[in-house]
């Protein structure tokens, strides 16, 4: 991956009260890169995450996405840990929300709801309601959700985290494929070391107390990955690496539980 | 699809979803539906007659206790000026019910809004609230011309109180995911309060109004005791209150079964509307196959 990049933090601070959260934080990111952000828990990745997305305000620092968002359509797609769909709505609905919120009409957005629904393999259950689906499903439908207005940026906050491990490995699969296919930019949250490895293109290793970059590890094996590349010599050293240097951000902080 | 009916629609859920058809489960809920409608009413049924029994057996005087058989004589008999009555107060209840819910909803969405408004008016809403309104109602009858008008701000401020703090708690519970993707995808303050706010806080909503009816009809009926109107144009605490006076038992037995039969029209009315809002998404309304 060559170019400027598409996301650009720079040197970007939250506190939370007198909590520090992240700290002086700046990384470049370029179309097309698969970035996971991995690290323990309360090191900021979730919330660096959420300044990407501007749901959250900077304390300090700037980020800029390149070039700027336009008003009509989303930049940018967003999939929480939890499924988050409205009960109340049907899984078409759900899925038709960000382009009712950019004003398309039902109509126009319609065939645009269908074609993500296939691509997720929901196609069938347009007409359910959340309740009536698996915590797979649900989770499609929210990736569904977030590829609808197609956008350049794929956020994911440890989406696959509440799933079992056979869903997780098929999801992890089908969201390569999804962002290949859409030349997607993504961004993904996790603190699984062996979903880093498996999914990324780049790994930004972060330490807690207070949020930072500590490694910046880019991963070169061809991108999108088989099922056979989690059985390779190359998948296991690519892991114990990024495994090692995680440990190291927890020597660093002297986290011993 | 239209055409199928709820049984097909369920099975092919099921067979999408890869769980056992099980019409056994289908035929359980419909038992389980009949029987809690024909329990209560056999129930009801054998009491009357218990009582219709008991009354004959022992020749309790009628204006101590008069048999089932004599109010619903006293009900036909009095029909016209009964019914005048239950219009009087069926009137009185909608419509203070509806003035709850525009106010209770108005404010308290004013309230969800703005933390100051809230912390500027909520003690005031309190007030009125924990003040019995047998105790405001004679103030309200002196200031307000109108008997009606008065009864229906009695019955009002009852009512109320339950629509405005579940609006206010519902319009609050909105996921905080859900909030954030609206925040990200710049939704308007409309659409966030349309299409998040809004369906959150029905469930609270729908809860308050199953309180808020029944409150109506308390606050309507205490108000018209409070009052002490006379007259044709008065509703079914007033006839309560005529017939005590001139010891007319069976007719007063007539009007309190005419307010109950209200009560319960009004609990299923709302239980319905809560019904055909909540029933195909909400936890409280969905009956779960064991």
């Amino acid at each position: 991956m060559t170019g400027e990049p598409i996301i650009t933090m720079d040197r970007v601070s939250k506190e939370f009260g007198d909590v520090l959260a992240v700290d002086n934080f700046s990384l470049g990111i370029r179309a097309g890169e698969f970035v996971t952000f991995l690290g323990p828990s309360g090191c900021g990745k979730s919330t660096a995450l959420k300044m990407i997305a501007g749901i959250l305000p900077l304390t300090a620092g700037e980020i800029t996405i390149s070039p700027p968002k336009g008003d009509a359509e989303h930049d940018l797609g967003f999939v929480f840990q939890e499924p988050t769909l409205k009960p109340w709505a049907s899984v078409f609905d759900n899925v038709y929300l960000p382009l009712r919120l950019a004003g398309v009409r039902r109509s126009d957005g319609e065939p645009r709801v269908r074609e993500a629904l296939k691509e997720v393999g929901l196609s069938r259950f347009a007409h359910s309601y959340p309740r009536q689906l698996s915590g797979g499903m649900k989770m499609r439908v929210s990736i569904a959700r977030a590829l609808v207005s197609r956008p350049r940026i794929l956020l994911m906050d440890e989406p696959f985290a509440a799933l079992d491990e056979m869903t997780r490995s098929k999801l992890n699969n089908d969201l390569m494929q999804l962002s290949d296919d859409h030349g997607l930019t993504v961004v993904f949250v996790t603190h699984s070391v062996f979903e880093s490895v498996y999914l990324s293109t780049r790994v930004i290793v972060m330490a807690a107390r207070p949020g930072r970059l500590v490694a910046d590890m880019p991963l070169n094996a061809p991108w999108p990955r088989s099922e056979d590349y989690r059985m390779s010599i190359e998948f296991t050293d690519e892991t114990r690496r990024v495994s090692e240097t995680l440990k190291g951000t927890l020597h660093v902080d002297e986290i011993d539980h | 699809m239209s055409t199928k009916s709820t049984t097909d629609r369920i099975r092919d859920v099921q067979e999408d979803t890869g769980a056992p058809i099980n019409i056994g489960h289908l035929r359980r809920a419909r038992r389980e539906r009949i029987l809690s409608w024909v329990m209560p009413v056999t129930l009801l049924v054998v009491a009357i007659c218990l009582w219709e029994i008991l009354v004959r057996y022992h020749e309790i005087p009628k204006y101590l206790i008069p048999a089932p058989s004599l109010i619903a004589e006293t009900l036909v008999r009095d029909f016209a000026s009964l019914m005048a009555s239950s219009w009087f107060t069926v009137k009185l209840t909608f419509l203070s019910l509806a003035l709850a819910i525009v106010g209770g909803v108005l404010l308290g969405a004013l309230f969800a809004l703005s933390r100051p408004v809230e912390l500027s008016l909520f003690p005031f809403a309190v007030i009125l609230q924990v003040t019995p309104v047998v105790a405001i109602a004679p103030l309200i009858l002196i200031y307000v011309d109108s008997t009606f008008a008065a009864l229906l701000i009695c019955a009002w401020i009852v009512a109320f109180f339950p629509i405005l703090t579940s609006t206010v708690v519902g319009l609050r519970s909105a996921d905080h995911n859900l909030r954030d993707l609206f925040t990200m995808y710049r939704a308007t303050p409309w659409q966030k309060l349309r299409y998040l706010l809004a369906p959150s806080a029905l469930p609270y909503f729908m809860a308050a109004l199953r309180v808020a009816g029944g409150l109506a009809l308390i606050g309507a009926v205490v108000a018209e005791f409070v009052a002490g109107t006379a007259g044709q144009h008065t509703g079914l605490a007033s006839r309560i209150i005529e017939s005590s006076f001139r010891s007319e038992i069976p007719r007063m037995f007539a009007a309190l079964f005419l307010v109950s039969l209200l009560g319960i029209v009004i609990f299923l009315l709302t239980s319905w509307a809560s019904h055909r809002v909540l029933g195909h998404w909400h936890e409280s309304e969905i009956r779960r196959e064991h």
